[in-house]
């Protein structure tokens, strides 16, 4: 694998479960036992009812695109090969609004309200991103 | 509801990149200019409200820089750019209540530096920490992203288009070429907006606010004193704040219905205006969106049609609405809540010059922060009711 230049996720014990769940290809989110609710980012009371009961439970990795914006300004190092790069608000079907990247579609294709899917992208031997595909 | 408390003073210091000098620095020198605006010293100081932004030195520690001594009321107030409505309504108690008499209200920042580009000064300015992490590992760094989502979303429910904003930032600069404070003061076009690049698309460069080094600095006293004092009193009629809060969820969006709907509406009820009393307007503006979804959830045009009704420039010194008439955060400088609050006691009392509106008996001052997600509204007039 080629070296990674980008900024990595910061792991911590409490986003373990998130992070793990993505190198299993898989997108884990915490759930409310309480009110029924998914949430992210990683929290440690229910952002909804502040309940502690939260689970980790699979998301369906299933969205719409809520909005993508194409970053024309290089504000890391890492990402001055792929100016500009799109970053998109995913809206999942749980609920939960995530904060991605879309790939496999070209900037100037992509569209709001387009059905996207999970593609969890292995960037090194121990940590995945979650991003999206359009449907 | 008649007005109890009232500006006495503004200082504003020189703007920009202004280098060598601290956050402290700037909120002494200030500070200092508001109190001789207003005729008064450094010992009539008895409630100091600091500012809380970016800047380490913007904490109640200010006091201890700058050298106050016993004083009854201090605080260090933070909501972003909707900090004025929080500080004025703090303000408005402690004067009410005799706790205080003369309350300074200051911001101060110095994010630049000789070398390194505006953005970046602000955009690493608190390296991310747990999942914010992952925000910055798919790219999205700064206010600059937040908003550019934001803004893209209008345009396509509503159509809104670039060149919309850039009437935005047309009109505005119009205004800052006769604003001594500003820090663009040369004229631009739609054309000049449109090849500007591109920061976040559909964000240009012309589309985003300054950064600035340099202070702000605002002396309250009551209503009653302040027609005593040196300058014509700056009446405060109303506020009203509201945080629609997180982006996080489907079911909300603050980027599109903001917080001025509801603070919006508890400013005008307390002053006992309507949307078409003001004479002109102070609009948050971090970027040319944020002042026309914040003048459609105000109800100067319904949801979606903000970007129809600047198009005629209709924002400018020429304009039917006189808006952000010293050039706002994208002309003149960057003091967030501060710079629309600054230049609305400037037009108030009649010392605005060159561009010095017609009209100028009632404003409202709107402040907005995070991606949308923090609204304050203050109803400013030479009026006391």
């Amino acid at each position: 694998m080629e070296e990674y230049t980008k900024p990595l996720p910061i792991r911590d014990e409490r986003s373990a479960p998130f992070f793990d769940g993505l190198l299993d290809g898989e997108l884990r989110l915490q759930h409310c036992l309480a009110c029924d609710q998914w949430m992210w980012p990683v929290t440690l009371r229910c952002r909804h009812c502040l309940s502690d009961q939260l689970e980790w439970k699979a998301s369906a990795g299933k969205g719409t695109l809520y909005s993508f914006a194409l970053v024309h300004q290089i504000y890391h190092p890492g990402f001055a090969d792929e100016i500009p790069y799109n970053v998109a608000f995913v809206d999942l079907d749980e609920g939960v609004r995530v904060t991605t990247n879309i790939v496999g579609t070209p900037n100037d294709e992509l569209a709001i309200g387009s059905r996207v899917e999970l593609a969890t992208e292995l960037v090194t031997h121990d940590m995945a991103l979650a991003k999206f595909r359009v449907v | 509801m008649a007005a109890s408390i009232a500006v006495a003073g503004l200082g504003i210091t020189e703007m920009g990149k202004v280098y060598g000098r601290s956050a402290s620095d700037f909120a002494a020198e200030a500070i200092a200019l508001a109190l001789d605006d207003a005729g008064l010293g450094f010992s009539d100081v008895d409630g100091l409200l600091v500012h809380s932004n970016l800047s380490p030195e913007m904490t109640v520690n200010l006091q201890w820089s700058l050298g106050f001594h016993d004083l009854p009321v201090l605080a260090a107030i933070g909501a972003y750019g909707s900090t004025p409505a929080a500080m004025f309504n703090y303000a408005t108690r402690v004067i009410e209540s005799g706790q205080a008499e003369t309350v300074v209200m200051v911001y101060a920042d110095a994010p630049l530096r000789p070398a390194g580009s505006a953005g970046a000064a602000y955009a690493n300015a608190n390296p991310p920490e747990g999942m914010d992490s992952v925000n910055v590992a798919h790219g999205f760094y700064g206010a600059n992203v937040g908003y550019a989502l934001a803004a893209k979303r209008h345009m396509e429910l509503f159509g809104t288009t670039s060149e919309q904003f850039g009437a935005v930032a047309v009109a505005q600069r119009e205004w800052a070429v006769m604003n001594p404070h500003a820090q663009m003061r040369k004229p631009i076009t739609l054309e000049d907006h449109q090849s500007s690049r591109w920061v976040v698309e559909p964000l240009h460069l012309l589309d985003c606010c300054l950064v600035s080094n340099g202070a702000v600095a605002v002396v309250v006293t009551s209503s009653e004193r302040a027609k005593d004092l040196r300058q014509p009193p700056v009446h405060l009629l109303g506020l009203g704040q509201f945080a629609p809060g997180d982006s996080k969820r489907t079911d909300r969006e603050p980027g599109i219905y903001t917080g001025a709907t509801e603070a919006g509406r508890q400013a005008f009820a307390q002053a006992g205006v309507g949307v078409n009393d003001f004479d002109f307007l102070e609009i948050y503006d971090c970027y040319t969106y944020t002042v026309i979804v914040t003048l459609e959830d105000y109800g100067f045009c319904k949801k979606g049609e903000g970007g129809a009704f600047v198009a005629d420039g209709k924002l400018g010194p020429r304009g039917a609405l006189p808006t952000n008439t010293g050039g706002g955060q994208l002309s003149s400088y960057y003091m967030w809540g501060f710079t629309p609050l600054s230049e609305a006691i400037i037009q108030l009392r009649g010392q605005a010059g060159e561009r010095q509106v017609a009209k100028h008996d009632l404003a409202l001052v709107s402040g907005n922060g995070g991606f949308l997600n923090f609204h304050g509204t203050l109803v400013l007039s030479t009026r006391e009711s």
